[in-house]
């Protein structure tokens, strides 16, 4: 059901930006006229979405980091919502 | 300009994503900041939800009044901001304030007819770090557009959004709906399509200030809206994936209000061009309010305290049948100007919802519009028709009353 590629670099989209916030104490993605506020998890994981690294190697560097097992199937679900959303988009 | 939607998404993610919710040690927070630069605009268009009074430009606010508030504005939370008008390219310091909003970390919304901009200005904007464009268009037909802009802008129109495009922005398209064009629903969309717009915004007109004046001529009949939304429905469908396509809704004809300003006082904050704070930027005209002023007060004390924006804030002012009902949490008791400007008094439930004992007025104004033979002449916006405008009886207020609303 999927069509996220494990093997290919995902970045933030044109048009929309992610930052923090001081005052909400929270990640988000701005985009035209709207705001996603991002839990600690989402953000961590979109955050290493630079447009460089392979999705794969975000996984990994996510499961070195907070010392989780298999956060593959998790990371796949937020990338694909994201790209539906217009979120993120492949590089 | 039109009344702006906003989209307020809050993430829900399943596994790796809580869905975030309001909660109630959340201090409320003003995320959308509006500012009406300018009321004056090169455009005339009959829909406008500008006040009557346009004002004067002598007492528009300075480019220092404007930096000072983006920053307390900023510290109170502000994230989204709005660059309306009027035309907003009508003030030469747009690029200053696009500058120091940029700076301070605002996501930066344009929102422009696209008259008065060139390719030095555009490029100037990007340089100030501006993020997003939103061009108007009355229509896909250069002359249906011209007309209802009461002006010769559509190529202008056009060349601008091309020019949006061309500097990488993403481009919303806003196009105010009403009898006059909902019927080219899908040339208009194919136009967008054509200008390769990422979101469309078709926007029902809302009727305050000079649409509320211009009703009849506006308003549209049911079957011309239900026509209109199962194309836009089959466009979201068919080209979703290339361009965000959003229906807003016409709340005289859904019988549910629309959750105006996402509540007053909860999440929005406009300032008009002569300092006035509003928590929506309709309320001029109700009765009892102070308008504070960002030139006297803080914006943290407007926010916070200030009589206005506590006024609506919450459910303590809600009567029968807000008070109780089980759909308050999501529209919020509807509109307070809408209320006020139908029904006379701001605390009674937005009578666009169907189960306000005033919505006959919602229904009658339907039903007379769509059996007019022959349509009035609009009231364009400008100057000259202010006069006319106020002395229009379903489009002046009701009279501002001196007393307070309510303590």
């Amino acid at each position: 059901m999927s069509t996220v590629d494990p093997d290919a670099c995902y970045g933030i989209a044109p048009g929309h930006r992610m930052q923090w916030e001081e005052v909400q104490q929270s990640w988000v993605i701005l985009y035209p006229e709207g705001m996603v506020q991002l839990n600690d998890s989402a953000a961590e994981a979109l955050r290493r979405c630079d447009g460089r690294t392979p999705l794969s190697s975000v996984i990994t560097d996510l499961e070195a980091a907070f010392d989780e097992a298999d956060l593959s199937a998790d990371v796949l679900e937020l990338i694909d919502a994201a790209l539906q959303q217009g979120w993120v988009c492949l590089r | 300009m039109a009344h702006p939607p906003f989209f307020l998404h809050r993430s829900s993610f399943t596994a790796a994503c809580d869905t975030m919710t309001d909660s109630p040690q959340e201090p409320l927070r003003p995320l959308w900041l509006l500012a009406e630069l300018t009321y004056s605009c090169p455009l005339q268009c009959p829909y406008c939800s500008n006040p009557l009074r346009l004002g004067e430009r002598a007492r528009e606010l300075a480019t220092d009044d404007w930096l000072r508030v983006l920053g307390e504005a900023r510290k109170l939370g502000a994230i989204q901001l709005g660059l309306s008008g009027g035309e907003p390219l009508l003030r030469k310091d747009l690029e200053v304030i696009v500058g120091e909003a940029r700076r301070l970390g605002f996501y930066t919304n344009l929102l422009t007819s696209g008259m008065g901009m060139d390719e030095a200005r555009i490029a100037a904007l990007k340089d100030a770090g501006l993020d997003h464009i939103q061009v108007s268009f009355q229509a896909d037909d250069p002359d249906l557009n011209n007309r209802l802009a009461g002006s010769d802008s559509f190529r202008k129109k056009v060349e601008v959004a091309r020019r949006v495009k061309a500097h990488g922005y993403p481009m919303v398209l806003n196009i105010v709906m009403h009898r006059h064009n909902l019927d080219r629903m899908r040339e208009i969309l194919d136009m967008a399509l054509a200008l390769e717009a990422d979101y469309v915004e078709l926007a029902n007109t809302q009727y305050y200030g000079w649409a509320l004046a211009n009703r009849d001529y506006l308003l549209p009949t049911r079957d011309q809206l239900q026509r209109a939304e199962a194309v836009a429905h089959d466009y979201q469908a068919r080209f979703g994936d290339r361009m965000k396509i959003y229906f807003v809704v016409p709340d005289y004809f859904e019988g549910r209000p629309k959750p105006c300003m996402n509540g007053w006082g909860r999440i929005f904050l406009s300032v008009a061009p002569d300092g006035t704070a509003l928590p929506c930027h309709a309320a001029a005209d109700l009765p009892g309010l102070m308008l504070p002023n960002v030139r006297d007060h803080s914006l943290e004390w407007i926010w916070n305290d200030s009589p206005d924006f506590n006024y609506f804030r919450g459910e303590s002012w809600m009567q029968q049948p807000c008070a109780g009902c089980d759909e308050r949490a999501t529209c919020f008791g509807g509109c307070r100007c809408q209320a006020y400007l139908l029904t006379g008094d701001a605390a009674a439930a937005d009578p666009a919802c169907s189960k306000s004992a005033s919505h006959d007025v919602i229904l009658e104004a339907v039903e007379r519009a769509a059996g007019l033979r022959s349509l009035p002449q609009p009231i364009m916006r400008n100057k000259r028709n202010v006069a006319r405008a106020l002395r229009h009886p379903v489009g002046s207020p009701p009279g501002r009353a001196d007393t307070p609303l309510s303590d």
